[in-house]
């Protein structure tokens, strides 16, 4: 992969760094953490026991405090009638999630699904106005989307376009990050990438005034839906 | 160095600076204030113990952590590369450029890159780095350093922003902030569609994952490492913790202490280059893990928690003095208090000496620290180290004195001809006084000769001629 004097030369590297760490902490080569000056503590999940009925309002109040909009339908057949007002006149791009084909998403005029190449994908993301996707967890404490890359979702669709639909049954919604991380101790055993969304896009760094839709999208949707 | 005194003077006089800051400051304070409380997060303390403890442990086993990161990282595909230096990292960057053929890289905002003036090393090879948070961009294109760790523009107005575009980007003189941001997102996003390496930094590095945490608000880090071919992450030594659970303390203290959010915008989990089956992602992942003087600083055992830093920039916020001098006035990229005690810790306590005293230890730092970092008590150290290093310039002061005035005579014949006779009529008494008494008492003194050799050459020649 790289030339090989300076492959020889990060080599040195590291067993400088290394060896420089453990003279300072007077550590052995393959020792391993000693517990008794500095202990480990046991992870600290903080999950809430509150009523798992109450999630989906509090996820839908603090995504709206963030910016977004939250919608609830009944049931699948009623998440097209919901969005219809949003992609008049619009091009999306749809993920290939199963659940977006069980609400009817993927068979729209207006929306291009079932990429599976890398650079057909981002021409389509970067040309539309709608990115469409599933989740795999929403956060109800922040307001969060939990999104893991798969052959099912791809990282670009709920980031290139300027607005954001997330579609998911409500029975996805966690408690909070905590809740999560004890669902996904090692998120990276499944995914190169996880990524949670909490509210659009946002830049504060002229004069620290709040504005949308820097680089990700300004505008947010969450369709939740009740029944599967 | 002394303290920029002219330069803090011109900060102090300037209104619109001060407002700048104080507002800017104040606006902070008061949204992490709002996330902290009692009510609204009761466990707060318990979350500062923990993560201060998560650090301890792992700073004090920090090449077993480092290890395990790094086979985990392999073992998701990527590449781990350790540098000693900013140019062992900037010259890896180049060298993949070069075998790539990449000639333009995006980058998100990374202190680490700062800190090691990549971008600088960069261009000098003609590959452009490309800042792509709002005001890191804004700041390239001006040609100055973060003014704050969070916020990187704090100082600048929407006039000056509309100077910088105008200037830089021959862009319309345009001040109204919603449109200077969307032209940036028009010009930054070409570039993210072009570049095939994305750089970011990483807020933290988990070990039992081979994973890198990245926090933002803007999107252009989940950009950097996703839309381009090749991402290259660099990170501090520091950054690791051990676990992917403890992110539930560490994700939860940061956001809130940085801007009061409970969580950023945005929070990329991200492990090697994309999976077989993934649509898309990067194809080619590399860490750099980078020391440049972090070993020096684990040789303290009290010294070796400014390594815990999370970098969330709230004792910037609440020090009196960053908010009276800003940041620029700092000698390094890490202003405020966290600053004054790490800076003096990389370049040494004999450089800018200032440092460790420009603080009234109110304490105001070490209250809101969320890994608890004792920065007052590491002051005090560390000023204590500056007299100690004084004490002994002082001593080094007058063998430089006595070194310069012997040059001086040395070059002055008729001076060094008066004094060599003095000399050596003074000499046989020496021996007896003062502090040669001792030294002489045991040894054998030699005799001075007679006449000098000038003396002695002023006579032959008289003789010859």
């Amino acid at each position: 992969m790289v030339g090989e004097p300076l492959e020889r030369l990060f080599v040195t590297a590291r067993e400088q760094i290394l060896g420089d760490i453990r003279r300072s902490l007077k550590r052995a080569v393959g020792e391993p953490p000693q517990l008794e000056a500095a202990p480990l503590p046991a992870p600290a999940l903080r999950v809430p026991m509150t009523d798992r009925n109450l999630y989906c309002d509090l996820f839908g109040k603090k995504l709206e405090n963030l910016g977004g909009k939250f919608i609830r339908v009944r049931d699948t057949a009623a998440v097209v009638p919901a969005i219809a007002e949003l992609l008049v006149q619009k091009s999306a791009v749809a993920s290939n999630a199963p659940f977006l084909r069980k609400c009817g998403i993927t068979g729209l005029p207006q929306v291009h699904s079932a990429f599976t190449d890398r650079d057909e994908l981002k021409a389509a993301c970067a040309a539309a106005d709608i990115g469409i996707t599933s989740v795999d967890y929403a956060l109800a404490a922040t307001g969060t989307f939990v999104m893991l890359s798969s052959h099912n979702e791809a990282r670009l669709i709920s980031l290139l376009p300027p607005a954001h639909i997330a579609i998911f049954p409500r029975s996805r919604i966690l408690a909070n990050l905590d809740e999560l991380l004890s669902i996904l101790p090692r998120p990276a055993d499944q995914t190169s990438s996880m990524v949670l969304i909490t509210g659009p896009s946002r830049t504060a760094d002229i004069e620290q005034i709040l504005v949308k839709g820097v680089h990700g999208p300004g505008e947010v949707y969450a369709i939740v839906v009740d029944e599967q | 160095m002394n303290a920029p005194e002219a330069d803090i003077q011109q900060s102090l006089g300037d209104p619109r600076l001060q407002l700048a800051i104080y507002t800017a400051t104040r606006r902070l304070i008061d949204h992490r204030a709002g996330v902290v409380s009692d009510e609204v997060l009761p466990y707060y303390q318990d979350l500062r113990n923990e993560a201060n403890a998560i650090k301890k442990h792992t700073i004090e086993n920090l090449d077993y952590y480092l290890e395990q990161l790094e086979s985990n990282v392999i073992a998701h595909g990527g590449h781990v590369v350790f540098c000693r230096t900013g140019q062992e990292a900037a010259d890896f960057v180049l060298d993949l450029a070069k075998k790539r053929g990449v000639h333009m890289l995006v980058k998100s905002k990374s202190m680490t890159s700062e800190e090691i003036h990549f971008n600088e090393r960069l261009e000098k090879h003609h590959l452009e780095a490309v800042e792509t948070d709002l005001g890191e961009y804004i700041l390239q294109l001006a040609h100055q350093r973060p003014y704050h760790i969070v916020a990187p523009a704090l100082h600048l107005t929407r006039y000056d922003v509309a100077d910088v575009f105008t200037k830089e980007l021959g862009a319309e003189n345009e001040v109204v902030i919603e449109k200077q941001t969307k032209f940036a997102r028009g010009v930054l996003r070409q570039k993210f569609l072009q570049a095939d390496i994305g750089v970011s930094g990483a807020n933290f590095l988990i070990a039992d994952s081979g994973a890198i945490v990245v926090v933002e608000n803007e999107g252009n880090a989940r950009l950097s490492t996703s839309a381009p071919r090749i991402h290259i992450a660099i990170a501090g030594i520091e950054k690791v913790i051990p676990r992917a659970q403890d992110l539930a303390v560490f994700l939860n203290l940061l956001g809130r202490s940085a801007t009061g959010q409970p969580l950023t915008v945005y929070t990329s989990f991200l492990s090697g280059p994309r999976r077989p089956t993934e649509i898309d992602g990067p194809d080619e992942f590399y860490l750099l893990l980078l020391d440049n003087g972090r070993t020096k600083l684990l040789q303290d055992p009290e010294k070796r928690q400014s390594l815990y830093c999370i970098r969330c920039g709230a004792c910037l916020n609440h020090c009196p003095v960053y908010r009276k001098i800003g940041g620029h006035n700092y000698p390094w990229v890490y202003s405020g208090p966290i600053g004054a005690i790490i800076t003096p810790q990389f370049h040494g306590v004999n450089e800018d000496t200032w440092l460790p005293f420009a603080s009234s230890l109110c304490g105001a730092c070490a209250e809101v620290c969320p890994v608890k970092i004792e920065i007052p008590k590491l002051l005090i150290k560390l000023r204590e180290e500056v007299v100690e290093v004084k004490r002994r310039q002082a001593a080094g002061d007058l063998e430089r004195f006595a070194f310069q005035l012997f040059a001086w005579i040395a070059t002055h014949p008729k001076i060094y001809l008066l004094l060599a006779s003095l000399g050596s009529f003074f000499f046989p008494i020496v021996p007896r006084i003062g502090p040669l008494k001792q030294w002489a008492s045991q040894r054998t003194v030699p005799e001075p000769a007679n006449q000098s050799f000038h003396q002695w050459w002023a006579s032959r020649s008289k003789g010859s001629s």
